[in-house]
């Protein structure tokens, strides 16, 4: 079995804010099931702040550790701060992922980046 | 709580009758099979004793049977060995794309040094068809390497078949016999094979000991030189307490076996229907009858296969996995994929292997345990979501 951290264990095994937002602001899919990972990463945004974010992924613990770690990391966070969150904190939040799970933790970065990045096309439509 | 192994494809324990045989050959029996005193003659009977027992469970003679560490190591000795020492007659060799990787690596080396290679694709069940490897056989052809039943998803080959095309056109027959030794009858006469491998841990043996079978009067160029031992042909101070142990388990298994089939078949299949009846989107790997009595294999659609074992483990449930994740190469069992599993469903994959210590209780406590982890990692999962988003809309 891969020597997981406790706190990969704690997220993996009870995961903070699984599902979907109705009406989210932004939403980012990443990765392949051929590799074993899918995220998809739903935000809510109000007055620049991160006021919700939820997750659904399909992979391996560290997969589903690193989805709950960063929604909770992005939760609160204004956009700019939340740009700035990179898969070496979500790695680090979670006390460490073992060498050939860290893909796991880029993909995590990746999804909230799409998601941000859904946000702003969503807006610009908007404010076109 | 419960445990309950299902991981005796991975490794078995030692029956204790093995573990009582082996105890005296640690430190009071500690000779050197080389040796030509008491304590040395004492290993080496000791030796040939196991070698006998091994022989009997197989069909060999007591001189066709080779001591090696493991079913690695054996399947890298009959595929190198063989084709090195007969390289006179050609240089092609007849494999299948489903054999393990102690047999397509070692062949890969000899693609290297100039040897030709065709791996057969099995069909969708897993079965090699017979006619294939004889439409791949050509004149150059001096080896082919069939196993006798895949590690993974179980399927049982048509050995006897193709050992009677490899006989008719006068090639060398190697089957890896590693999953299927002590579970299912084999016998190297009525299979027609020139070299079989098997190891001890795979059937209540301890780990550390295997074997290889050559048919007497088949040349074999030794893999580890620089011994007596094993007459000649393998090198190396014998692992004496673990190959009286392997000795111990075949003869254990010799007259165990239809016992082991009879109790099992029904277990394997009682886990199969009551995942089943319980588990929608769940598709059996693998042969449904022409498969080993102790191995279920599934992919549960749109859940990773790690994910499951994770949450299994923590119920106690112990078992095995073909997802990309649980290899340290991060990619999906080359076995799936070649029986044309896609690539999402094979990440979802779980292999339960059975044995004599399983219980229908265990095997309900499985059906009880395995339905809501799924359903729970189907809830999480977004290509659960689209699939139900499609079927929706179609």
């Amino acid at each position: 079995m891969e020597q997981y951290s406790s706190k990969v264990m704690e997220h993996f095994a009870q995961p903070h804010n699984v599902g979907e937002i109705e009406n989210a602001d932004g939403v980012g899919t990443v990765g392949n099931p051929v590799c074993g990972d899918v995220m998809r990463l739903y935000i809510k945004v109000e007055n620049n702040v991160i006021t919700d974010a939820k997750f659904k992924t399909f992979g391996c613990g560290a997969a589903i550790a690193t989805s709950s770690m960063v929604t909770d990391l992005v939760k609160g966070k204004t956009i700019d701060e939340a740009l700035k969150i990179s898969n070496a904190a979500v790695a680090e939040a979670l006390g460490g992922l073992p060498k050939v799970k860290m893909h796991c933790s880029v993909l995590a970065e990746e999804a909230l980046k799409s998601a941000l990045d859904d946000y702003y096309k969503k807006r610009a439509c908007r404010h076109r | 709580m419960r445990k309950v192994y299902l991981d005796h494809g991975a490794t078995t324990p030692a029956h204790p009758g093995v573990v009582e045989a082996m105890m005296p050959y640690f430190s009071g029996k500690f000779g050197n099979p080389s040796n030509l005193h008491d304590l040395g003659r004492e290993a080496k009977n000791a030796v040939e004793e196991a070698r006998a027992k091994t022989a009997a469970l197989i069909g060999a003679k007591a001189e066709e049977i080779f001591f090696t560490s493991s079913g690695t190591e054996s399947n890298n000795f009959a595929v190198k060995g063989l084709a090195q020492a007969n390289s006179q007659k050609g240089n092609h060799i007849v494999v299948s794309q489903m054999e393990h990787f102690s047999v397509l690596h070692p062949v890969k080396t000899l693609e290297k040094a100039g040897f030709k290679v065709t791996a057969v694709v099995p069909d969708k069940q897993g079965l090699i068809d017979p006619g294939a490897v004889a439409r791949a056989i050509t004149r150059e052809t001096v080896l082919v390497s069939i196993m006798h039943a895949n590690n993974e998803i179980g399927t049982l080959q048509p050995i006897e078949e193709i050992g009677k095309i490899t006989k008719e056109k006068g090639v060398l027959f190697h089957t890896d016999a590693v999953a299927s030794v002590g579970w299912v009858p084999v016998d190297v006469a009525s299979l027609g094979v020139d070299a079989l491998s098997l190891s001890g841990h795979q059937f209540y043996g301890p780990k550390g000991a295997a074997a290889l079978f050559v048919r007497k009067g088949v040349r074999i160029k030794p893999q580890i030189e620089g011994g007596v031992q094993e007459d000649g042909r393998r090198g190396g101070t014998e692992n004496v307490p673990a190959i009286v142990g392997l000795g111990k388990a075949a003869e254990i298994a010799a007259a165990d076996i239809p016992n082991r089939m009879s109790y099992l078949t029904p277990l394997r299949d009682r886990l199969l229907t009551g995942l089943r009846d319980r588990v929608a989107d769940m598709v059996l790997n693998g042969h449904p009858t022409l498969r080993l009595p102790h191995s279920v294999n599934v992919s549960l659609l749109f859940v990773e296969g790690e994910s499951m074992l994770l949450f299994l483990n923590m119920q106690g449930i112990y078992v095995s996995s073909g997802s990309a994740c649980t290899s340290r190469s991060l990619k999906s069992s080359h076995v799936l994929s070649c029986i044309g599993t896609d690539a999402a469903a094979a990440n979802g994959t779980l292999l339960m292997t059975l044995g004599m210590g399983t219980t229908a209780e265990d095997v309900d406590y499985v059906i009880e345990t395995l339905p809501p982890i799924v359903q729970r990692l189907r809830e999480m999962s977004p290509l659960y979501e689209d699939m139900i988003k499609n079927r929706q809309t179609t």
